[in-house]
């Protein structure tokens, strides 16, 4: 079992690096349940 | 035979009629340069009769046309140095205040804060108003806030760096519900002063009030809830709340509201000037802030573009707002050019004044790295997007990127939709673009705080992706930023730096031939309204005006031809047979 | 990390339980991805949100770090962060996280 697989995942994503929808289709398929996702942006 | 100057053949219905091709062009569309008059009827302005299919080929071949792509005509930049604003209005702080009221950071900041001749010696700020260029500012080794270079002039190619106490009446200028009220002593000492300015007339002059005792200022500050004007650490005035019930008249909204319109107005004034036009020239504005005024019952109702306008003594203009958080300036400059190309309007100007909650915004890394703090500029610009003159760059509609619904979010799709498509499309490379602006973020203030070198970002971003299609190989990676960008000089204003800081930039450099394309890209984070997760983001091309090309190319009007010619040579095909 | 964001972290994590949640970064670099990871692990640096002083210790990892990489199907990785890799320094940021997980992460 892996980091992410059953884990209840939060998502911290930054607009300059990779937002939240992109890391969200990943780790979905990593068997993620994501609880809450975010994009940050700081300029 | 009439010349019409813009003319729309919507489609060619066709008929038979006993053997006989019946051509019904839906719409003709004939713009008022000759004698058509706009009641006459249309079709009685055609000089020949309905014929057949060739015929009428041949006749729409004949008056085809087409509407010219709109120009830059010219820019305005402005930046207004508001230390007390810092402190006072700036987000990061008001936060701060409440949350942490005895931090360290509220102790240490004043100590940080910038003169007013410091911020006129900041290069970056020098670029902005176009006493620079990009690639000068390139030349110096960065940090820059520890640099001086030859100019330190309030005043530049664009714009200026007006001080803040000149800007404050200015803002009252701009109130025309008395909520805006300053001292006495302060508006004798500071009035003189703008009554100097070049582009103060009287009829900005007439606006500013007498000032009033310091009494009534703190009386208004400490017990009717009105937002303080600091000067230098002194109290000077006053921002009434315009309601004592609705929260969306509060004094700190009438406070912002009235420093966008401000720095819009004075954006204006120098991007007409430097136009050449007539105030009355004008006949729209389009406002691309990212503020929002209203009341209660319609708390976005907006228009900031007609009040600037007003107080820019555009008389024949109207206007109306559009948002698109960081992204909505490349959204107005698209909306500009295509209501001047379609013939709509012929000056249209789109505007944007700046933002006091961005003040400081990253100050808490910049006092903590011992640094000053350089996000004490409020930013704002204005261009006049007018009908093709023959001599200054066009805006090419035909190129347009656009982040859609269904784009997707990666970093990827984003800068594929708003790069990679519309080159796509033109049977264009990424290589085939000479300059790209995306955001052109100040790096001495975003690399401090944690937040990158953003314009750097993107050209990495770009550049991978062009290695990615085989436009360029990887060895190009490595100076792509230097060959199609350039260093960050705007301040972290939200909107301001996102595209539009180069423009005046491009339009110099494509005019005397330095580039021949540019790129500007808007992108915006919608999901900070709580609305949608999506991004945005669109994009345009500025390329030199068609008119001005040089021999060996083949310009747009050449193409036209081409293909009236070939319409022409099909219809007499037909008309044989 | 913004103010708002510290308050989901922290009531998620109350209501799953910390061992049970992991937080996933997407961070354009190194110190940035530091300072949020060090927020949902040792409590806000800056001492200006929720987690001021809250130790929760959760496991914290940056999209791009290889732990990530490896769990995730490699053309859904390819298509959302591929290009990023050329873009990022993964390995500033892959050394800050291992640096705080090494310093703060219970579980």
């Amino acid at each position: 079992m892996g980091l992410l697989e059953g884990k209840k995942v939060i998502i911290i994503g930054d607009r300059d690096g990779i937002p939240g929808p992109a890391i969200e289709e990943c780790v979905k398929t990593a068997g993620a349940d994501v609880v809450f996702s975010s994009t940050e942006c700081f300029v | 035979m009439v010349i019409y100057r813009h003319i729309t053949i919507s489609c060619f219905n066709y008929e038979s009629n006993g053997g006989k091709l019946f051509c019904k062009p839906k719409i003709l569309y004939a713009d008022k340069k000759e004698t058509v008059s706009k009641n006459q009827n249309r079709h009685d302005a055609r000089l020949k009769k309905r014929g057949t299919a060739a015929e009428e080929i041949c006749f729409a071949a004949d008056i085809l046309e087409v509407s010219m792509n709109s120009v830059i005509k010219a820019t305005g930049y402005i930046l207004v140095h508001a230390p007390d604003m810092v402190i006072h209005n700036g987000s990061t702080q008001t936060t701060e205040r409440i949350v942490n009221p005895d931090s360290e950071y509220l102790k240490k900041l004043p100590q940080h804060i910038r003169s007013y001749e410091d911020a006129l010696k900041y290069l970056p700020n020098q670029t902005y108003i176009g006493n620079m260029t990009p690639d000068d500012l390139a030349k110096f080794e960065q940090p820059w806030f520890d640099k001086t270079g030859d100019c330190a002039d309030r005043f530049g190619k664009f714009g200026e760096i007006m001080p803040q106490e000149e800007f404050y009446l200015l803002m009252q200028a701009c109130d025309v519900f008395d909520l805006l009220y300053l001292e006495k002593g302060f508006v004798d000492a500071a009035k003189p002063k703008l009554a100097a300015h070049p582009l103060m007339n009287e009829s900005i002059l007439g606006r500013i009030k007498d000032g009033v005792e310091m009494a009534e200022v703190e009386k208004f500050v400490n017990e009717e809830h009105a937002e303080g004007l600091y000067n230098h650490d002194k109290l000077v005035g006053y921002v009434k709340r315009a309601h004592d019930v609705d929260v969306n008249l509060a004094a700190h909204v009438i406070h912002e509201n009235l420093v966008s319109k401000a720095s819009s107005v004075l954006s204006i004034l120098y991007a007409v000037k430097n136009s050449g036009l007539a105030p009355e020239d004008i006949d729209y504005v389009i406002d691309c802030c990212e503020e929002a005024c209203g009341d209660v019952n319609q708390r976005g109702g907006g228009n900031f573009a007609k009040a600037s306008a007003e107080i820019a003594g555009l008389s024949n203009a109207s206007g109306s707002d559009m948002r698109g958080f960081c992204a909505g300036p490349a959204h107005a400059f698209i909306a500009a050019s295509s209501l001047v190309k379609a013939g709509t309007y012929k000056n249209v100007i789109v505007a944007a004044g700046g933002c006091t909650a961005k003040l400081g915004m990253n100050g808490k890394d910049h006092v903590k790295k011992e640094m000053p703090i350089l996000e004490d500029m409020l930013g704002g610009f204005a261009v006049v997007i007018s009908e093709n003159d023959g001599v200054s760059p066009e805006i090419d509609n035909s190129i347009i990127g656009k982040h859609s619904v269904g784009t997707g979010a990666s970093p990827q799709a984003v800068i594929t939709a708003l790069v990679a498509q519309p080159l796509d499309d033109a049977g264009l490379k990424i290589t085939d673009i000479d300059k790209y602006s995306a955001e052109m973020q100040n790096p001495d203030i975003t690399k401090p705080a944690g937040a990158g070198d953003v314009p750097q970002a993107n050209y990495k971003m770009i550049a991978a992706l062009a290695v990615k299609r085989g436009d360029m190989d990887k060895a190009g990676l490595a100076t792509f930023a230097e060959d199609h960008g350039m260093v960050g000089w705007a301040p972290t204003q939200g909107h301001i730096p996102s595209g539009a800081p180069y423009i005046g930039f491009a339009r110099e450099d494509i005019m005397s031939g330095k580039i021949k394309t540019a790129m500007i890209i808007g992108k915006g984070s919608l999901f900070l309204g709580r609305m949608t997760n999506l991004f945005d983001g669109v994009s345009f091309v500025i390329r030199a005006n068609s008119g001005a090309q040089t021999e060996n190319s083949v310009s747009e009007e050449q193409v036209k031809g081409l293909i009236a010619k070939a319409m022409k040579d099909f219809a007499m095909t037909l008309m044989a047979e | 990390m913004d103010l708002e964001n510290q308050k989901r972290v922290k009531e998620l994590a109350e209501k799953y339980g910390p061992e049970n949640v992991v937080v996933v970064l997407g961070a354009a670099e190194g110190e940035a991805s530091g300072l949020a990871a060090e927020t949902v692990t040792a409590g806000d640096p800056t001492f200006a949100g929720p987690l001021t002083g809250v130790q929760l210790g959760l496991k914290v990892y940056h999209i791009c770090e290889e732990e990530m990489k490896s769990e995730v199907a490699e053309d859904i990785y390819e298509e959302q962060i591929g290009m990023m890799e050329m873009v990022l320094d993964v390995d500033d940021i892959a050394s800050e996280m291992k640096s705080i997980r090494d310093q703060y992460c219970k579980y």
